[in-house]
């Protein structure tokens, strides 16, 4: 087993200062009735060769979407990961340490988790932020469930429909059993939250209003007019950002009064790993630190006055608090929160601006250049970032397919969550998409409809 | 800002590789570096303001890094320098099942077919995936002996919170979803949180003198309100609940489940199977028994495996094959307590996990089983007359001892786990199980070659005997550590939890 190191004369002599004659020997706690008298059937063991083979074969049976145009979106974008950062994560100081509660020898992992907070506060305008949470979706339930700690009197909470289908899908799995009600809220025709019926439903048991930007048609919000609806009822204003190389270049959710920002990290170039391990982020203004989920850490100094980092305000936290505690969360995605760290160091100021001026900028010229061929109609007319709501005079599914027999995923149909819009997909464009992609892109488009 | 000039530097000390204090990334930041280059924009610009209304257009991102990619290799292996982990020792945290992540796991989740499947392509796209979910969940049920498992969950608590969701589920749709969860006084504090999150309230069960579940307490306590007794097999002390079978049977007689929370199927996999001693549900850390690496904290998996009772409120969708070999989504699954999560729970750390199982095999599972509990006991046997043993009764993956010995002369357990540093291991789980004052809590899993183990305890005893001749030694480690001890109470009461331009 070229896994496990004792064998043969080892486990004689372990034996022998045990003071036991065979390994079986440690297992009589166990009742005799339950114990197994055969293997496992499983297959293996294999050796490398052999797993290679079979999961190589396993990876060839899917459609891969870095070797083709791809346009695919809906919450997980293909962006550059520097090859740096795939290297330093694979080194074993990072790779197979875990969660830093000795801090003496945990300073590495502990300053990188500080340094991971201090982008996302950079990032998003709020104030603090924790070491991670599982992804978008889990995410924006703790975002809820947070804002509806600091006000217990209330109830309610306001949620736009344009909000990831799956987000919503995971708040409501989770909330079934604590007596939230969730009010949902439309779209208007720009594809922005319908203000009209947020401002209807915003009453004094609400106690968060949540808006995803861009939403999950790729419109951006109004921030401001949806903070001043919240802020009429001391509402807490939730923002969730599923497409986090947005904030490069879009105003971020601290700048308008946001109290909670929430969201995914895979768009700082995770691989999309089909769907994941990525990692969610939780950022909040400082009167909410106290009530987070998740992880914190701290700077301190050591005895002898050095600079020094560890976790800290754990008594929220479930092994102190059990079942008091602002979460169950205990492990959570620190080694991807780390790659997020790595990537945000090194495009930082000027390259996650350039980032996202690209996607801003592609998107905009395949929206043009879709819009050229006259085939396609675009439904939504609010502003967008990278990605695109589109309109077909076939059925959506019927022409992505059509597109993915010419070599190119055209996005993502919009019919299996908003069954009203046969008809409509989404496009999201990022920085891998070259002009050339998408004039074929058109080109195709036209040909199928 | 981030600029920052340097005018005067101090003269430079000889320093160890230990000195090595690192700056913060944001303080290594000199304007003008660059960390990367895209393409050339190979389309026309159109004018910012026509694209973005300017409320919603963001300026400069103040404090962000500038740094070249030299930059950013040398912080980070200077960074990862201060950490112990498994790769350099012995990493005993008990519990966590710290052992070896074989590097073919990590060089199958980046075979590009994986690394680049897009989670909303249409299913025939990503037929590999769906496959190879559907493998691990066969090779999951056959581990666990119960006829479905979920991969959904992505953490042990995640897959708590499923599990309990699931029961919940269960007796709502009997007519009454009960009040009630027990729960043993030396489980993890994941338990009782989770099931808070499911809307009940938990009720803590007293130990007996073996540390291990009181049967007749059990019978007393099991009214109509309880929904499940959550139940860590074998506990936190290591020791099996041998009465596991009249604990289910117990539970089953007034209609409640029993949970199992296998965050220590290490010691008993392939020896035994959770299903054949009327576990109900149960959830596995991937990140402990299966080798995915922890990764500092994460990412793991906590699939969740179920009885016949709960397999309708499993959560959507799951996994299927058709007759002619293809893989499905089922999302028609109306009693399903809904998605735990977006996506498909943690895709990279399941290959991960399926490459370790394949490796591995039905023979390698139970020889990890095996090698664990004897490591753990080889421990155990050479510690015992130099660390006291509040529970003798047989352990199995782990050992805990407490402090009680060096109280005599008011050598703490942080102290041990503290000096422990100084020798080169990192501390076992310390001041866990509650039950136990004082706790040190081992575990070596069957990664320790038995050199290793000798040298853990040869300084274990060290620390013991400097315990009685120089406790001042013990009590005021570490000496040889990047930092020393920390004043933790000031990071609580004056929280930085950020680095600031202005600072």
């Amino acid at each position: 087993m070229r896994y496990i190191p004792n064998a043969g004369i080892d486990v004689r002599e372990m034996l022998e200062t045990i003071g036991v004659d065979s390994v079986e020997r440690l297992f009589d706690s166990l009742p005799k009735d339950v114990k197994l008298d055969r293997f496992l059937d499983v297959p293996g063991p294999w050796s490398e060769i052999e797993v290679r083979r079979a999961l190589a074969t396993m990876g060839f049976r899917n459609v891969r979407t870095d070797d083709k145009p791809s346009f695919l979106g809906g919450g997980v974008y293909l962006h550059h990961q520097p090859a740096c950062v795939d290297q330093m994560l694979l080194r074993g100081e990072w790779l197979t340490a875990y969660t830093p509660y000795q801090p003496e020898v945990s300073q590495g992992t502990l300053q990188a988790i500080f340094e991971y907070q201090t982008h996302q506060c950079l990032l998003t305008g709020l104030d603090v932020a924790n070491a991670s949470l599982y992804d978008g979706s889990t995410a924006f339930v703790e975002g809820v469930l947070l804002a509806q700690r600091v006000a217990p009197k209330k109830n309610k909470v306001l949620i736009a429909t344009s909000i990831h289908p799956m987000y919503r899908e995971t708040l409501a799995t989770y909330v079934q059993n604590l007596g939230l009600e969730i009010v949902e809220i439309g779209m208007g025709a720009d594809g922005r939250v319908d203000l009209a019926a947020m401002k209807a439903a915003c009453d004094e048991g609400t106690f968060g209003v949540a808006i995803q930007s861009p939403n999950f048609f790729g419109v951006l919000e109004d921030y401001d007019a949806v903070a001043a609806i919240a802020d009429a009822v001391k509402a807490r204003k939730i923002a969730v950002v599923a497409e986090a190389s947005s904030l490069g270049i879009v105003s971020p959710p601290g700048r308008h009064g946001f109290d909670i920002a929430v969201g995914e990290g895979q768009a700082w170039g995770i691989p999309m790993s089909f769907g994941g391990p990525y990692v969610g982020f939780m950022v909040v203004r400082d009167d909410l630190k106290r009530h987070m989920p998740g992880r914190l850490v701290g700077e301190t100094v050591d005895v002898d006055g050095r600079k020094a980092y560890v976790l800290t305000l754990a008594t929220r936290e479930q092994h102190i608090r059990r079942a008091k505690a602002t979460s169950n969360i205990c492990t959570n995605q620190a080694l991807i929160a780390l790659a997020a760290n790595m990537y945000l160091s090194l495009l930082g100021r000027k390259g996650l601006r350039e980032v996202a001026s690209q996607c801003l900028q592609k998107a905009a010229y395949l929206k043009s250049r879709l819009a050229a061929t006259g085939k396609v109609e675009f439904p939504l007319s609010g502003p967008i970032y990278n990605e695109f709501t589109v309109r077909t005079k076939r059925p959506a599914r019927e022409l992505l397919k059509a597109l993915a027999g010419e070599g190119i995923l055209g996005g993502v149909a919009l019919d299996t969550w908003y069954p009203d819009r046969p008809n409509d997909y989404i496009a999201a464009v990022t920085e891998m998409n070259g002009a050339a992609d998408m004039d074929r892109y058109a080109a195709a488009i036209a040909k199928a409809l | 800002m981030s600029e920052q000039t340097k005018t005067e530097t101090a003269a430079p000390k000889p320093t160890s590789f230990h000195d090595t204090a690192e700056e913060l990334i944001f303080e290594r930041s000199r304007a003008g570096r660059v960390g990367y280059r895209f393409p050339a924009l190979d389309v026309a610009e159109t004018k910012l303001e026509s694209l973005l209304p300017g409320t919603l257009l963001r300026d400069d991102i103040e404090g962000e890094t500038e740094v070249s990619e030299v930059d950013v290799i040398r912080h980070f292996t200077r960074l990862s320098k201060l950490n112990m982990s498994i790769d350099s020792g012995l990493y005993p945290l008990g519990s966590c099942t710290m052992k070896h992540n074989p590097r073919i796991n990590e060089a199958m989740a980046r075979r590009e077919g994986f690394a680049y499947s897009h989670p909303l392509q249409p299913e025939h796209q990503v037929q590999g995936s769906l496959e190879l979910i559907w493998l691990l969940e066969q090779t999951m049920k056959e581990i666990f002996g119960l006829p479905r498992v979920t991969l959904q969950p992505v953490a042990g608590a995640h897959g708590e919170l499923t599990g309990i969701l699931m029961v919940r589920k269960a007796l709502a749709k009997q007519g009454n979803p009960r009040k009630v969860i027990l729960i043993p006084d030396s489980a993890h504090g994941t338990n009782p949180a989770s099931a808070a999150f499911a809307g009940y309230t938990t009720k803590e069960l007293k130990s007996n003198s073996h540390g291990t579940l009181d049967l007749d307490l059990l019978e007393r306590e099991v009214t109509e309100d309880v929904a499940a007794l959550m139940l860590t097999v074998p506990n936190t002390l290591g020791v099996f609940e041998g009465q596991i079978t009249k604990i289910a049977d117990i539970l089953h007689r007034k209609g409640a489940f029993l949970y199992c929370d296998g965050a220590n199927l290490n010691s008993f996999v392939g020896i035994a199977r959770p299903g054949d001693m009327g576990v109900d549900v149960i959830h596995s850390n991937l990140h402990k028994t299966f080798s995915t690496p922890h990764g500092g904290g994460g990412p793991g998996a906590g699939p969740v495996g179920v009885a016949e009772s709960l397999v309708p409120f499993l959560p959507a969708p799951t996994i299927e094959r058709r007759d002619d070999g293809t893989f499905y989504q089922d999302f028609n699954r109306p009693d399903s307590i809904g998605r735990m999560r977006a996506w498909n729970g943690n895709f990279g750390v399941l290959v991960r996990a399926l490459t370790y199982m394949r490796s591995m095999g039905g023979e390698g599972m139970r020889r990890m089983a095996e090698i664990a509990v004897l490591n753990a006991n080889y421990i155990r046997a050479r510690l015992k007359d130099a660390y006291h043993l509040p529970y003798d009764d047989p352990s199995l993956h782990e050992v805990v001892f407490d402090d009680k010995t060096q109280l005599a002369n008011d050598v703490h357990t942080l102290d041990i786990a503290k000096r422990l540093m100084d020798f080169g291991f990192h501390p076992p789980t310390i001041y866990f199980p509650l039950i136990v004052p004082g706790a040190l809590m081992i575990e070596p899993t069957e990664s320790e070659p038995k050199e290793e183990l000798d040298a853990f305890c040869d300084a274990m005893l060290a620390i013991a005997r400097e315990a009685k001749e120089s406790p001042e030694l013990v009590k005021s480690a570490p000496h040889t550590t990047p930092v020393r001890r920390l004043d933790e109470a000031r990071a609580a009461r004056q929280p930085i939890l950020k680095w600031t331009p202005s600072r």
